[in-house]
């Protein structure tokens, strides 16, 4: 458990690091690593990244709630599967209450989003209503802070 | 008539007083840039957020004025079943308990309370900086015990049992240890306590540092049996709950110690800040879980600086409580000030040598990992590249 959360945190920390942290060899956790991706607890490894500060980058997110009609025998599964195979979901979640899908999706203009919304994801037949949130800025994503000063204010020596 | 030399005005305690060591390398390390600090004596982490808005909110509602001069007595109920609760030892929250300010306040009312001009107390060192002077201040006299590297710096009954004399009032015994991070355990305790009443003594137990054990059950000195009746337990929020700056601090013990100190904290500091004692309620009803989190974080670190320290050759025992690693520096043939001081020089690193604390600390370092991986990291190259190059 201790492992996971270690890699949840910085998956690029050494494997010798994270052996001496947790006073295990080497072996154990290359073994215990390897397991986790076999079992797909782990399903890869990622940077997060503050888009806003790559210079050359133009891109808008937004959140869209779908309401949908579920079929019979499969429930939310058919349609969502429908909707997340597009590449430009980045994320899909069966939600209670007011809605049942809530779709992330990334795109390069708000038109270009539009154009999704209106051609593909409102055109499929359990589709009942859509509503689109562009995200105007991101101020923490995945537990991490963006803008996050993290200066050490302690004094340099004390008792 | 013209005023004499300041100096002449000056109390004849005071004036003995001499200043810590550390303060010099205070000095020394906030002259220097890019300095990677591990001479730090609290956590790196910020106060838990639920914490901090739990005291915003308190001064939202105008809880601004002074408090019971205790403390709150929602938040004495509180400690008293936290202490119930973690470690077994029982405080009436009405007249057994004061919250001061910072453990530091706790300490000097408890020596006020019970010291008598030329009585003796016990510090163990290496030790916190502060015992001696305040044991000084008190008019008492502060009777140095030397523990050894060879036992982990854990006193031993009989180290104590020389020690002590017909004057001998009260020990100070630092679990787990600010500097060596080393932790005694019950049987070990047990030992202790038998000497303690054997000389009829009065132990102020500091364990502020209580929480931050990491192999085994942490046991407290009140908790053995016979000790609660001559045990001053002091504690508080600083060290496990982050909450360093605000504060707070709490002393518990009999009813008779207790109510003597409340006498000197009502005329000395009425009571212990109000926001603070807010923040504190917070962080015992919903702050355990932080607690905890933090507590992994700091397990993780001191495997990884004990294991380079290991492969830098120094000796370096692994401590169970506290966030100090305290290694031995005697390898490299300098001693403790110069190695910290060319250290902080060569590769502006901070640590503070080991005899600041005593005698028995002579040739070591503190070393605090309370600072990110990533610091530690690059404070542990830098140090390896200075061991190799002056042995």
């Amino acid at each position: 458990m201790e492992l996971i959360e270690l890699l949840e945190k910085n998956g690029r920390m050494e494997i010798e690091t994270i052996a001496t942290m947790l006073a295990m060899n080497k072996a154990e956790v290359e073994q215990s690593i390897s397991k986790l991706e076999k079992v797909k607890a782990i399903l890869g490894y990622s940077a997060i990244i503050d888009w806003s500060k790559v210079l050359d980058y133009e891109g808008v997110t937004a959140m869209i709630d779908v309401k949908v009609t579920p079929t019979r025998g499969v429930g939310f599964d058919k349609i969502a599967e429908r909707i997340y195979r597009f590449p430009e979901v980045k994320a899909v979640y069966l939600m209670s209450g007011a809605y049942d899908l809530s779709v992330s999706i990334e795109g390069k203009t708000m038109s270009e989003i539009s154009r999704f919304v209106s051609e593909k994801l409102s055109t499929l037949d359990s589709v009942i209503s859509t509503t689109t949130h562009f995200i105007m800025k991101k101020y923490k994503h995945d537990g991490v802070i963006f803008e996050h000063e993290d200066d050490d204010r302690r004094i340099v020596v004390s008792p | 008539m013209s005023i004499k030399e300041q100096a002449s005005y000056l109390s004849e305690t005071v004036k003995q007083l001499r200043p810590s060591g550390i303060r010099r390398f205070f000095d020394l390390a906030s002259k220097m840039e890019n300095v990677i600090s591990l001479g730090v004596g609290e956590p790196d982490f910020v106060t838990p957020w639920n914490v901090i808005e739990a005291s915003y909110h308190s001064l939202e509602q105008g809880y601004t004025a002074y408090t019971a001069n205790a403390g709150m007595i929602e938040l004495r109920n509180q400690i008293s079943h936290y202490l119930q609760a973690t470690y077994h030892v029982d405080y009436h929250p009405e007249d057994e308990i004061i919250l001061t300010v910072g453990a530091s306040q706790a300490i000097d009312l408890a020596l006020r309370a019970i010291i008598n001009p030329g009585e003796e107390v016990i510090v163990v060192e290496p030790t916190f900086v502060s015992y001696a002077p305040v044991v000084s201040l008190t008019g008492g006299i502060p009777v140095a015990v030397q523990t050894d590297a060879k036992d982990e710096f854990k006193l031993q009954a009989e180290q104590l049992e020389h020690a002590i004399t017909e004057k001998t009032k009260a020990i100070i015994l630092c679990n787990p240890n600010n500097p060596t991070g080393t932790v005694l355990q019950k049987e070990e305790l047990v030992q202790i306590a038998q000497v303690v009443q054997k000389h009829d003594l009065i132990v102020l137990s500091d364990e502020i540092y209580a929480e931050l054990t990491y192999d085994e059950a942490y046991t407290s000195l009140a908790a053995i049996e016979g000790m609660k009746e001559r045990t001053i337990l002091i504690s508080g929020f600083s060290k496990a709950f982050a909450m360093t700056g605000w504060r707070l601090g709490y002393v518990a013990g009999p009813d008779e110690f207790i109510q003597a100190m409340l006498k000197i904290h009502q005329y000395t500091v009425m009571s212990a800040p109000t926001m603070a004692q807010h923040a504190a309620l917070e962080a015992l009803t919903n702050g355990r879980q932080s607690v905890v989190n933090m507590k992994k974080s700091y397990r993780q670190r001191r495997n990884y600086v004990v294991h380079a320290f290991k492969e830098m050759g120094l000796a370096c025992h692994l401590p169970g409580g506290a966030f100090y690693v305290f290694p031995s520096i005697s390898e490299t043939g300098l001693t403790a000030e110069e190695f910290a001081e060319q250290l902080l020089q060569q590769e502006k690193v901070a640590v503070v040598p080991g005899n600041v604390f005593g005698e028995s600390g002579k040739g070591h370092i503190r070393v605090s990992y309370a600072a990110s991986l990533e610091q530690l990291e690059e404070a542990m190259k830098r140090m390896k590249r200075f061991v190799d190059g002056v042995k």
